[in-house]
């Protein structure tokens, strides 16, 4: 049901039309519901993803763009927070005195180890040979339990993820392994396909065994465009997803994750990470510093490191040890960065087979989760973000809200309200710009897709429906919804 | 190639170098009217092209010279020939800081497959190719357990982040001039390093020089093709493309302009203070960048080159394109677009100690000019866009 009090048609530019704005108002009944075929019938011209803020980039730098409408005087800011953002740390102690406190423990050595051009990582290439250790892909482990905020709780030795590298004079935690398992399967027109399942392994453990129970969870590293204007989606509007899926009565029933924030001190709603399970973006920089390249922040002031860890304990800390490693200044600086990241423009919105595939999208019920639309509101945090992000009309295609997945996909590891076969829905938008930007088009939380359609066919549990519709489709039609897809 | 000058393009030609001393905005709104007359969106991607061509052409030569020094140099290294690569890097960048206007679009440079990071990636953890201070052993020459080879540095090349940079123009530099840890003049490498017996691993960093040239000029080769007037290259599509070409020129123009030149290379040199934010900074050549770009901008929009052999390049450009909609419009942009490029010439070397001091520093001051120059001729060029009925930018209107 379309609220009366809704600012869209209030906020589309004109370009969009009057004959837009003619066929919301009739088909308003149907434009917020989540039936998918209304919904998508009466899609605008959608091309502008992050409306105002909508740059018309393709290639390497696809990601990389500010809001297009960010102010001049914000600019500055935005470039200086990327150089932190791909910047290397660098061990203590260091001539380097702004960007020393690497580890003792990290994953990456910047955020653009893992966000390379501020896009996806993939996992790792095992025909390298078996040393190449993940980067844009790390495994977070816990117990059975809950810590004290309803969050997992790490393992004893090892914590809460597995850092595979370390600084000079301290022991990495260890070594992954990866394996593919093929899943066979085939489409009603008897088409066979394969995908793969990944097994992890963990080999030369420097502290000892892990938990007996322990449970893990990989994550590959997400693009980055458009990250601040998810910031900005109104939290009620993730509610109603939840609350209008439930009151359908089908099988897709989102979940609003409640997670612990560190900036706020309080418990939100979670609608970054794989499981949602982080409320904003200062509280997932903040981890991801902390967690992924072990520098301490005025958020996170301690290192990770477990008391079974004494060489990582005793290691030389940046900043003389006196100060976070990262000052509270330039942290702000690279959330800001990030959350004016600019999403890019659809490519050939306007193709026939991209506007088949739209068609199939809708008839399969995928925007049921993947809600294509949003009118952003206030940004939560005005010192960390910009008021370019507000009042755009963007089209992520989430509904930010956890959903059983199945179990082909399930990690079996609860993460505050999401349990082990929940997962995110992803955003879509950028989908199709991650091989420009990153030469790959590994999908899902692990990486495991090679390609949207490997990723569909991942669907279960709660999009088992959506999915058996993708198996009942042509060639030419898989072909068409891949090509949507791609346009996104 | 030799520039055929055909009359109208000569005509063309004098009334834009004609159009600076115009005091008088009627006097150049005609000028420009006349010319314009001429100006369609084909005609202007098809000069682009050519444009482009000669532009890394002229590069193409300036690394194949570079090659032929760092050959020599690497068969029997000595202080002289360290010196002859050093000099025929800078020639060559000269021509290089010019193309940059030719990123962003996802042309061949920077396209899904195009060699950009491998070129020019920075800034560069030198220690991940290197020795540096304190750490003798670091990098992949150190590493006698990595191959050199093309293939393997390319591969290397930024892996697991943005600043382990193996190839392109800066890991060159680093490892003709090594670290800058001087605060008057660049980094002073010794030819001994690259002499057996006197530095560990000296036939690892000759080969790895010579590997990374060979590979920078392979890189440089394949851009000529892609943009060599054949049925089947780049540049074919582009010059069909119409006024979609030229929103890819805006574009080219508007990201150099502000995000790259104004924002990565001199924003956040300013910030920081730190000489490792420094575009060329073991060579201490950024002051030279910075000019390079701004007239790589500018030959865009002029749709001028002067090339290597002293000859120049002229034909329909944007800035006839956008006069024929607003002639004053046009004429501020070129006004904005010139002061950039004097602004970026009086930026004095070394770039490092130009950054440093006090808000009202001298040197600050220079490159702050810059920078307010370049915003404005940002947003001089999305209007210019704008008129010429181009909005899909990577930029709105301010």
């Amino acid at each position: 049901m379309l609220r009366g009090a809704s600012p869209q048609p209030a906020t589309r530019r004109l370009r969009a039309g009057l004959a837009w704005l003619a066929v919301a108002g009739l088909a308003g009944l149907a434009f917020w519901t989540h039936a998918g075929v209304a919904q998508d019938s009466v899609t605008p011209d959608d091309e502008r993803t992050g409306g105002d803020s909508t740059v018309f980039a393709t290639g390497q730098n696809a990601f990389s763009f500010p809001l297009a409408n960010l102010p001049d005087e914000e600019r500055t800011r935005f470039v200086i927070g990327n150089s932190f953002f791909k910047r290397n740390w660098v061990q203590a102690p260091s001539s380097t005195t702004a960007r020393d406190g690497l580890g003792p423990h990290f994953i990456a050595r910047s955020c653009g180890g893992c966000h390379v051009q501020d896009g996806r990582g993939a996992p790792p290439d095992f025909t390298r040979g078996l040393s190449e250790q993940p980067v844009g892909l790390l495994l977070r482990l816990s117990i059975p339990g809950k810590d004290a905020h309803g969050g997992p709780l790490p393992d004893p030795v090892y914590g809460d993820q597995f850092s595979n590298f370390a600084v000079q004079g301290v022991m990495p935690e260890g070594q992954i392994s990866l394996r593919y398992e093929t899943v066979r399967g085939k489409f009603a027109d008897g088409t066979p396909y394969q995908l793969q399942k990944p097994r992890y392994g963990f080999s030369k453990l420097n502290y000892g065994p892990m938990a007996k129970d322990l449970m893990l969870s990989p994550r590959i590293a997400p693009q980055m465009a458009g990250v601040g204007l998810l910031e900005a989606i109104p939290e009620a509007e993730i509610v109603r997803n939840a609350r209008e899926q439930a009151a359908l009565g089908g099988a897709v029933r989102g979940v609003a994750n409640q997670v612990w924030d560190a900036p706020t001190q309080q418990m939100r709603l979670g609608r970054f990470g794989w499981k949602a399970n982080v409320a904003t973006l200062a509280h997932q920089t903040g981890g991801a510093f902390l967690g992924d390249m072990g520098i301490t922040s005025p958020l996170f002031p301690k290192e990770s490191c477990t008391s079974a860890q004494k060489d990582c304990l005793a290691a030389p800390r940046g900043a003389q040890g006196k100060a976070p490693e990262i000052d509270e200044k330039t942290f702000n600086d690279v959330v800001f960065y990030e959350s004016t990241l600019a999403p890019a423009a659809r490519r050939n919105p306007k193709d026939a087979q991209v506007v088949q595939g739209q068609k199939l999208f809708a008839q399969a019920q995928c925007a049921a989760c993947h809600r294509s639309s949003y009118v952003t509101g206030e940004i939560p945090f005005p010192r960390l973000g910009s008021k370019a992000a507000q009042g755009q009309t963007i089209w992520p295609y989430t509904d930010l809200l956890l959903h059983d997945m199945g179990e082909g996909l399930a990690d079996g590891r609860p993460d505050f309200l999401a349990n082990g076969r929940q997962w995110r829905t992803p955003p879509l938008w950028g989908l199709g710009l991650v091989p420009d930007v990153n030469g790959h088009n590994r999908l899902l939380h692990d990486g495991r897709a090679r390609g949207a359609l490997e990723a569909v066919l991942w669907h279960d549990g709660e999009a088992r429906a959506s999915k058996d519709k993708v198996l009942q489709m042509t060639a030419q039609e898989r072909a068409a919804l891949v090509k949507f897809l791609e346009s996104l | 190639m030799t520039p055929v000058l055909k009359p109208v393009v000569l005509a063309t030609l004098l009334a834009v170098l004609a159009a600076p001393a115009m005091a008088q905005p009627a006097a150049a709104a005609n000028g420009s009217v006349a010319a314009a007359q001429a100006v369609t969106a084909p005609a202007v991607a098809r000069h682009y092209a050519q444009l482009v061509l000669a532009s890394y052409e002229d590069t193409l030569a300036g690394a194949l010279t570079l090659q032929k020094a760092v050959q020599s140099f690497t068969a029997a290294p000595s202080d002289e020939g360290l010196k002859a690569a050093r000099k025929a890097w800078l020639d060559a960048r000269e021509f290089y800081g010019q193309t940059e206007a030719f990123r962003f679009y996802g042309g061949p440079i920077d396209d899904k497959n195009g060699p950009e990071g491998r070129i020019n990636a920075w800034p560069m953890d030198e220690s991940y190719v290197d020795y540096v201070k304190d750490a003798p052993n670091a990098g992949i020459i150190n590493t006698r357990k990595t191959a050199i080879s093309k293939k393997q540095l390319a591969s290397l090349n930024e892996r697991n982040g943005e600043e382990n940079i193996a190839t392109g123009w800066h890991a060159i530099e680093f490892l003709l001039w090594g670290q800058d840890l001087s605060t008057t003049g660049p980094g002073n490498r010794s030819f001994e390093d690259f002499v057996d017996g006197k530095k560990p691993n000296a036939d690892r960093r000759r080969q790895y020089l010579q590997v990374v040239t060979e590979l920078l000029v392979d890189d440089l080769r394949s851009l000529t093709k892609a943009w060599a007037p054949t049925a089947t290259s780049y540049r074919a599509k582009f010059e069909r493309g119409g006024m979609e070409s030229v929103r890819k020129m805006f574009v080219g123009l508007g990201s150099l302009s502000r995000g790259e030149l104004a924002g990565e290379r001199l924003e956040v040199a300013l910030a920081s203070q730190d000489q490792e934010d420094e575009h060329s900074c073991f060579s201490d050549n950024t002051h030279r960048d910075v000019v390079a770009n701004a007239k790589g901008i500018q030959n865009v929009w002029l749709g001028q080159y002067k090339r290597a052999d002293g000859s120049t390049l002229g034909g329909a450009s944007l800035r006839e394109l956008v006069a024929a909609k607003n002639p004053a419009l046009a004429e501020r942009t070129t006004q904005q677009i010139a002061a950039s490029v004097a602004a970026a010439e009086g930026i004095q070397a070394p770039f490092d100690r130009e950054i440093v001091g006090a808000k009202d520093a001298p040197g600050r001051l220079r490159v702050q000019k810059t920078i307010d120059s370049l915003v404005q001729q940002s947003k001089d060029l999305v209007e210019a866009a704008n008129a010429a009925g181009i909005t899909k930018l990577t930029l709105v209107k301010p």
